[in-house]
């Protein structure tokens, strides 16, 4: 029988939204609310700022799983790992934890600016719960994963490009010697080989049957490295199981699913005063809307915006498509527009198709952008990743498969149909 | 992997007072001694000066005193000569103001790590106050050389100096860890802290000999900690006046401030992340 690592039981987390929230409260108003509160008529008034940014959550997550916890912003999913890293408390129900326990909740989590890189290996190891002969014991191991070079180690990081601090953090981190390592969304920082040899150090972490949860909303690396995912809504879990079942339910949820996503309250939407966001979607070539599409088949993306003011250049949308490794396969934008086009106050969609025959199946993320030119170059919003859809190759269905003969995935990000010629050479 | 598996961590709603949590604090001293020496290590990088400034502070405050007050029939005590019985006030004074400052900021200083990472809360604020001990240690040097120069010989007593410098920690940290705390809520702390201290300063014996104070304000002044402390480290290094029973009263008056203190720390901990 498997044991448990880490057990939820009715966790739940509730906030006073504008009270306990306001970060720089003033002892004069709490004063004077305490001197005029016997003056006040009536009875106290509710508290209608009562939040919940967790409610009833309840999992078992068995030695050495690598669970996803996935959801849109704000359903509860860094809370429920603040929760679990004994940063904040829980208002209601308990967790059980057993084993060592590290956090990673950001990149670097403790290093000082002014010290050099070896005297932050030692900080952030001590701030993340290491001691100091194990980060002596791994220091050389620690420095050789980051990548960077031994000359630059009594250089203050200051001094350092970002993309090292974030190297050097995550190795630290990646030494951690925990039973469970809970994690949220720090692959989302560093260049693309870095992301790889991270994602290959927590393969090994898993492999090792040591204990992970993850959170990220890049659902294509939660399906790469979880076999198990939670998927949470206004504070609950909505969803568990297989991660494949988990995040399909995601993306098959209507109108909140992945494959959309939609701003129909001025107050969030993505945009500054000249554009802004309304919603984009993925949908096939007859207009519905769906998560899984054929690799033989067009895949729609469409972008609605809102144009706020007048603008002399047609702004500009644009579509950055990553797969499941977080690796860019495309960056596409409109060419030969208009002039006049799209230039007026008023909403309207951008449509873009992506051929037939083009993308591998795998999963990929879709971030939509609009930039725009009155003020030289701006963007106006940019949602990496918003939204999520999965080709997926029926080898049954496909001519060309059943040809070929092969049956296993055809390696590749793209899977282009291209012309081939074979003629006989003369001797 | 661990074959023993170790007393699991059950996490649950916070439920009143709770204890010091000292074993918590013993695992991770590493932490501690990580964040002391950080303290030492940016503040000496980024100083000119560096070090001197352990001793720039009390000797400079020591002959602004003596230009101005030390002219002022009684001031001191008689038989020490007046800029001994300003430095030998101003050394632990000093200490004590710089832990409290930096006990009082340690928790806003590090909004970074509270809402990144777990650890025992306390770390900051002690961490803090250690981190002024070598400052102290380098200015009752000083003291120690300006004895010599005006051609005293520094009683035997001077030995008990570091326990009296602890002394002056304690209060700091007690009073400190009730400021950290309510900093974290309301920044108002920040802005009060220096007129605080300025308060405070006036309000001790620190520029003059307790015997001014007047025959009824003494046992309201004998409540404040740092009037024990001070009188003591005098004592003990260029003697005058033993202290009295009053000591008792700033020991007791202490230790209400810091049981109080760890109590209140440890009640409002937990809310930390979410407040900062």
């Amino acid at each position: 029988m498997t044991e448990i690592a880490i057990s939820a039981e009715g966790l739940g987390k509730r906030y006073h939204l504008g009270r306990d929230q306001d970060p720089y409260g003033r002892l004069s108003e709490v004063l004077s609310g305490v001197f005029r509160a016997p003056f006040r008529k009536g009875a106290p008034r509710p508290d209608t700022n009562e939040f919940w940014a967790l409610r009833d959550v309840a999992f078992d997550i068995p030695q050495g799983a690598a669970m996803g916890v996935i959801g849109r912003n704000g359903a509860g999913k860094s809370t429920l790992l603040k929760i679990l890293s004994r940063i904040t408390w829980p208002t209601t129900g308990s967790a059980t934890l057993h084993g060592r326990i590290a956090s990673l909740l950001e990149v670097g989590t403790g290093f000082h600016p002014e010290l050099s890189g070896t005297e932050n290996v030692y900080l952030s190891g001590a701030v993340l719960g290491m001691h100091h002969a194990e980060i002596r014991r791994k220091f050389d191991e620690i420095v050789e994963f980051s990548g960077i070079d031994t000359k630059f180690l009594d250089t203050p990081v200051k001094r350092y490009s970002s993309g090292m601090q974030v190297r050097l953090g995550f190795a630290v981190a990646a030494h951690l010697e925990s039973e469970i390592l809970l994690i949220d969304e720090v692959l989302a920082v560093g260049d693309i080989e870095f992301q790889k040899r991270c994602l290959g150090k927590m393969d090994e972490v898993t492999n090792s049957g040591r204990t992970i949860l993850f959170v990220s909303h890049q659902l294509p690396m939660i399906a790469s490295l979880c076999d198990h995912c939670m998927l949470m809504e206004g504070g609950r879990v909505v969803a568990s199981g297989q991660t494949s079942e988990v995040i399909h339910r995601y993306e098959s949820g209507g109108a909140t699913n992945a494959a959309s996503i939609d701003f129909p309250n001025d107050d969030n939407r993505p945009g500054d005063a000249v554009a802004s966001l309304l919603s984009a979607w993925v949908e096939g070539a007859n207009g519905e809307r769906r998560f899984e599409y054929s690799l033989m088949e067009p895949v729609r993306i469409r972008v609605k915006y809102r144009l706020h003011k007048a603008q002399r250049v047609t702004p500009q949308p644009n579509l950055h498509v990553t797969d499941n490794g977080g690796n860019y396969v495309f960056v596409t934008s409109p060419h030969d527009w208009g002039d006049d086009l799209a230039r007026t106050p008023g909403d309207y969609v951008a449509t873009v198709e992506i051929p037939a025959h083009f993308l591998n199946d795998g999963m990929y993320a879709a971030g939509v952008a609009l930039n725009h030119f009155e003020m030289g170059l701006q963007t106006a919003f940019f949602e990496r990743a918003a939204l999520t859809f999965n080709i997926v190759d029926r080898i049954a269905e496909n001519e060309l498969r059943a040809q070929s003969r092969w049956g296993g995935r055809i390696p590749g990000v793209v899977r282009p149909l291209f012309e081939w010629r074979v003629e006989e050479e003369a001797r | 992997m661990s074959s023993a598996r170790a007393a699991p961590v059950v996490i649950r709603p916070s439920s009143g007072w709770i204890g010091l949590g000292a074993g918590e604090l013993w695992r991770h001293r590493d932490l501690a001694y990580f964040l002391v020496w950080r303290d030492l290590k940016v503040r000496y990088k980024q100083t000119a000066f560096g070090a001197a400034w352990a001793i720039l502070q009390p000797v400079l405050l020591m002959l602004v005193f003596s230009a101005f007050l030390g002219r002022i029939e009684g001031i001191g005590a008689s038989g020490i000569p007046y800029p001994l019985f300003a430095l030998s006030g101003l050394v632990p004074w000093t200490l004590f103001s710089q832990s409290l400052t930096s006990a009082s900021n340690s928790l806003v200083n590090s909004q970074n790590l509270i809402a990144k990472v777990y650890f025992p809360r306390l770390l900051l604020p002690l961490s803090a106050v250690a981190s002024h001990i070598i400052d102290f240690l380098i200015a009752a040097a000083v003291l120690l050389v300006a004895i010599l120069l005006f051609g005293r010989v520094p009683p035997l007593t001077f030995l008990w100096v570091p326990l009296l410098g602890m002394c002056a920690v304690v209060v700091a940290l007690a009073v400190g860890l009730w400021l950290a705390a309510i900093n974290v809520r309301y920044r108002d702390v920040k802005y009060a802290i220096p007129f605080l201290i300025q308060l405070w300063l006036f309000a001790s014996p620190v520029a003059y000999s307790s015997d001014l104070v007047p025959r009824q304000l003494r046992a309201i002044f004998a409540l404040n900690p740092m009037t024990g402390v001070i009188e003591a480290f005098r004592w003990v290094t260029v003697g005058g006046a033993k202290p009295d029973a009053t000591i008792l009263v700033s020991a007791a008056a202490t230790l209400v401030i810091l049981v109080g203190g760890f109590a209140y720390f440890r009640r409002v901990e937990r809310s930390f992340a979410d407040t900062i």
